[in-house]
């Protein structure tokens, strides 16, 4: 992302939350409608962690198909960053559970189905902690990634719909679901939180880059050290 | 002989053989049942009656015992061909499909066999009153078979990893989730209430339905799981 887009993303956001504070009416129905307004970031992020999963997925399967050592780090890139999204809409969610339903954890099954979620991400990393071999680790992760995704789809779209929740369903897309201040400004915070999900995701993969770098100089500058010491004999 | 009856007839030689082997070891079935059995008698000594601990904890209990039983064998069919170095073998002499189908089969009926001596041992020992033993059996079933299926191609993730320890329970808790919390679902009201089908059609529902998903998805990636 270069500078213009950095600022841009930077004020758009920063105008978003002004306009939440501001411009968007407290709501009314909610046992505190001033908190209320916390649904327009909290939604965000859950979505946003469920689009990280998506593409964590989708990476995932191309790297089987490619065997592309940057298509596994993309794959990862996108898990680390759907851990901290999902970190993010499970305090947002809390906070707002604790002023509407008095209490920060009912064992809704949407609050349920992010903790699985994280522990599927956590399963993730610990796959890959027990690894060691790059390509073998980059192989059965993705293989993981793609087995445990079927079954969050089925946490997260299916069993809200089964057991009854304290979360509304089917408000996100629908006309008559949510009032069209609090739309606008949903997508608007969604738009700009999707700009930093790319920034910190494209970070990332420079960061692994760069360590890959480093670790092919420091392989040169061995193997040189090698071959000087054994001239010098 | 045609492609499908191929791996069909495949899939079978595998089962045959890792029964025939299992049953020369008994070293996941020790494994499953010692373990189940332990938590059962030992969940048994403390909530019995007259303990006055509520139903719905014990459908609860009863899933997680089968669980971790299951954890603590489900992995083994593929750790001992890395074990044994008979992995290479296997690969040159049958497909890939042909050896999820039957390694899925075997943990299959690993389960069920679980599950015939842990559930009535749990009912006799913790004294549940079942309301509606048809619907329970078909939960217990269905359950088993799908905690089966999710589970499979985990261990054969997990036999490729160079440290096996805890991590087949680790990877497998969050793939066999949805199903076990359907199933507690399921059991709960096999148990608590009357007109216990009509509640549980859902749970059922689900339950098919996470099989005939994760098979596939298991199948489509367990070629890249077991190809070096």
């Amino acid at each position: 992302m270069n500078t213009t887009g950095k600022i841009l993303t930077g004020i758009w956001i920063a105008g978003v939350t002004v306009a939440a504070f501001l411009w968007l009416p407290p709501a009314q129905g909610f046992r505190s409608p001033e908190a209320a307004r916390i649904v327009v970031f909290h939604v965000p992020c859950a979505v946003l962690t469920f689009v990280a999963f998506l593409v964590n997925a989708v990476y995932s399967w191309l790297y089987l198909r490619s065997r592309h050592p940057l298509t596994d780090a993309k794959a990862n890139a996108a898990a680390e960053l759907g851990m901290l999204f999902a970190v993010l809409a499970t305090v947002t969610g809390s906070l707002f559970a604790m002023e509407q339903w008095g209490s920060a954890w009912n064992w809704d099954p949407r609050e349920t189905s992010i903790v699985m979620l994280m522990l599927v991400y956590a399963a993730y990393f610990v796959l890959r902690g027990a690894v060691e071999e790059k390509s073998k680790r980059a192989r059965l992760s993705a293989a993981y990634a793609l087995l445990a995704f079927p079954a969050m789809v089925f946490l997260i779209w299916i069993l809200p719909r089964i057991v009854e929740s304290l979360h509304p369903t089917n408000t996100l897309f629908s006309r008559s679901g949510l009032d069209p201040s609090y739309r606008i400004t949903l997508w608007s915070f969604f738009a700009g939180l999707l700009a930093v999900f790319v920034w910190m995701f494209r970070l990332r993969l420079r960061v692994e880059l760069a360590e890959a770098r480093l670790r092919q100089q420091h392989h040169h500058d061995a193997v040189a050290e090698v071959t000087l010491a054994g001239e010098t004999r | 002989m045609n492609r499908s009856s191929g791996w069909v007839h495949e899939a079978f030689a595998v089962f045959a053989k890792d029964w025939l082997l299992e049953l020369r070891t008994r070293v996941a079935l020790g494994a499953v049942v010692l373990f189940a059995v332990t938590s059962v008698v030992a969940s048994g000594f403390a909530l019995a009656p007259p303990s006055g601990v509520p139903a719905e904890v014990k459908t609860a209990l009863l899933w997680v015992v089968v669980f971790f039983a299951a954890v603590a064998g489900l992995s083994r069919v593929f750790v001992v061909e890395e074990e044994t170095r008979t992995a290479d073998s296997l690969r040159l002499a049958v497909s890939p499909t042909g050896v999820f189908v039957g390694k899925l089969l075997f943990n299959a009926v690993l389960m069920w066999g679980l599950c015939l001596v842990t559930v009535p041992l749990y009912l006799l020992l913790l004294e549940v009153p079942v309301r509606s033993a048809s619907l329970f059996v078909t939960v217990v079933v269905l359950g088993s078979t799908a905690l089966a299926c999710a589970t499979t191609a985990v261990g054969a993730i997990v036999a490729k990893a160079t440290t096996r320890g805890a991590l087949f329970g680790v990877l497998s808790f969050p793939v066999a989730l949805p199903p076990l919390l359907v199933a507690i679902h399921g059991t709960k009201a096999a148990w608590l209430s009357g007109g216990a089908w009509r509640v549980a059609t859902g749970d059922l529902q689900v339950l098919v339905g996470f099989i005939l998903v994760i098979v596939p998805a298991s199948l489509l990636v367990f070629e890249h799981i077991w190809s070096e």
